[in-house]
């Protein structure tokens, strides 16, 4: 079947088996392996993408619901136009070493950068909250935790230049 | 995943027209379940019919004494729903407890009731608050709703399309949560409406069940410590590697009391 949706800003227009995972979606036809798959059940959350806004589990969303939707992946959060500026979101996970193998970094992000555009100003306690349904594996949870509360505080400064 | 093909009809009647027609054919709505069931192979449907396009059963609405919440309401938007937290905020502190904030973001009150998982949160309340179950062709009370382990009163081809809540005095919920998945080990719901109090349990057996003897209890004095020494027995709990019977039961009454706090301070 055919959809149609906005893919980090851009319209595009795929033919796919309706029994697709976005995360299949993503990564096999579409290149953008940005989105990793760790567990396939919905547990890990490494493969959480942004659909019409929200943060959702790109790999228990089929590839038909995206059919008129929004999705942002990892890859359409740094410079839109083609510079290589990451978001600061991202620039905060870099600066307090907010990964350890980076597995589940863009799922983290993504995460991340829902629940600050959701709630602008968490505390501590929201942002341990709000990553409930992210697994790090190396279990470096206390770095992550100090990017979000760092890149929250990005995301609220208007940006210099562009 | 085995190949199905997959429908999007805009209103009710295409959705029940379709499901009638395509055969081996299943809804889906936040697919929150069904979706891990079909990767595990443990559904195989030939078809999916989208309830997703459906625009009209998402709607979050006062009618008269009761809230009525379309059956494709997120558990998200049952949070930050301005109507939910000032008629029933209780249903708003049970769906932020859901899952983890992605699973929030899909899944749907409607999904929850109609697959009736014994350890889902919003049978508790469905079941405590006396609500009915509002189909395609009638209105179930959730007294004979909820039959079993996964088992409804629904028909084959029955499509829900909201859930009505009797707006209650007061009602509190508690869980004690798995740590991993956040779903109810153990929850209770407790409601006081007019006089009458009910008090559900979910998690705690094969299917949500009501406990008259703290009802009654709670009737006469609506306070913690009326139902501190009330105990179930744990003889048709279930039992598994995370709680065995007795510590279900055990919970039960823990859970009873945190709820009928909740419901004292309003939540």
């Amino acid at each position: 079947m055919i959809i149609k949706f906005t893919l980090n800003g851009r319209s595009r227009k795929v033919d796919v088996e309706p029994a697709t995972p976005v995360t299949d979606l993503l990564r096999e036809t579409l290149n953008l392996t940005g989105t990793h798959v760790g567990c396939d059940t919905s547990q890990c959350g490494a493969c959480t993408v942004l659909f019409n806004g929200d943060a959702v589990k790109s790999c228990t969303l089929l590839a038909p619901s995206l059919d008129g939707a929004a999705l942002t992946t990892i890859e359409g959060l740094s410079g839109s136009s083609g510079s290589n500026r990451l978001h600061p979101m991202q620039e905060a996970f870099h600066e307090n070493h907010g990964l350890q193998c980076g597995f589940c970094t863009p799922g983290m992000v993504m995460t991340a950068v829902a629940l600050v555009t959701r709630n602008p100003a968490p505390t501590e306690a929201e942002v341990r909250h709000g990553l409930e349904g992210n697994l790090c594996r190396c279990t470096g949870y206390q770095n992550i935790v100090a990017s979000v509360m760092a890149g929250a505080v990005a995301m609220n400064e208007p940006a210099i230049g562009e | 995943m085995k190949s199905f093909a997959f429908h999007s009809p805009g209103t009710v009647p295409d959705a029940f027209a379709l499901l009638n027609d395509v055969s081996e054919s299943k809804l889906l709505a936040g697919g929150m379940t069904l979706l891990p069931t079909i990767k595990q192979r443990l559904a195989e449907p030939a078809a999916l019919i989208d309830l997703a396009k459906i625009p009209q059963l998402s709607a979050i609405t006062v009618d008269g004494d009761a809230l009525v919440i379309g059956a494709m309401a997120r558990h998200i938007d049952v949070v930050t729903s301005a109507i939910v937290r000032s008629k029933v905020p209780m249903l708003a502190h049970l769906a932020a407890g859901i899952g983890d904030p992605a699973v929030r973001n899909r899944g749907t009150i409607g999904g929850s009731v109609a697959n009736n998982d014994p350890s889902a949160d919003y049978p508790a309340a469905v079941l405590a608050l006396d609500a009915i179950i509002v189909t395609d062709r009638r209105e179930i009370p959730a007294s004979a709703f909820f039959t079993g382990l996964f088992e409804t009163s629904l028909e084959p081809n029955e499509i829900i399309t909201s859930i009505r809540f009797p707006i209650p005095s007061t009602a509190g919920y508690a869980k004690f949560k798995s740590p991993a998945s956040r779903y109810a080990v153990v929850g209770v719901c407790v409601a006081k409406a007019g006089g009458r109090v009910r008090v559900a349990v979910t998690g705690a057996g094969p299917c949500v069940f009501r406990v008259p003897e703290m009802e009654t209890a709670l009737e006469a004095r609506f306070e913690p410590g009326a139902i501190a020494s009330i105990k179930i027995t744990a003889a048709r709990l279930n039992s598994d590697i995370h709680a065995d019977a007795e510590y279900r039961a055990h919970l039960v009454t823990v859970m009873a009391k945190k709820a009928v706090a909740a419901a004292i301070q309003g939540l």
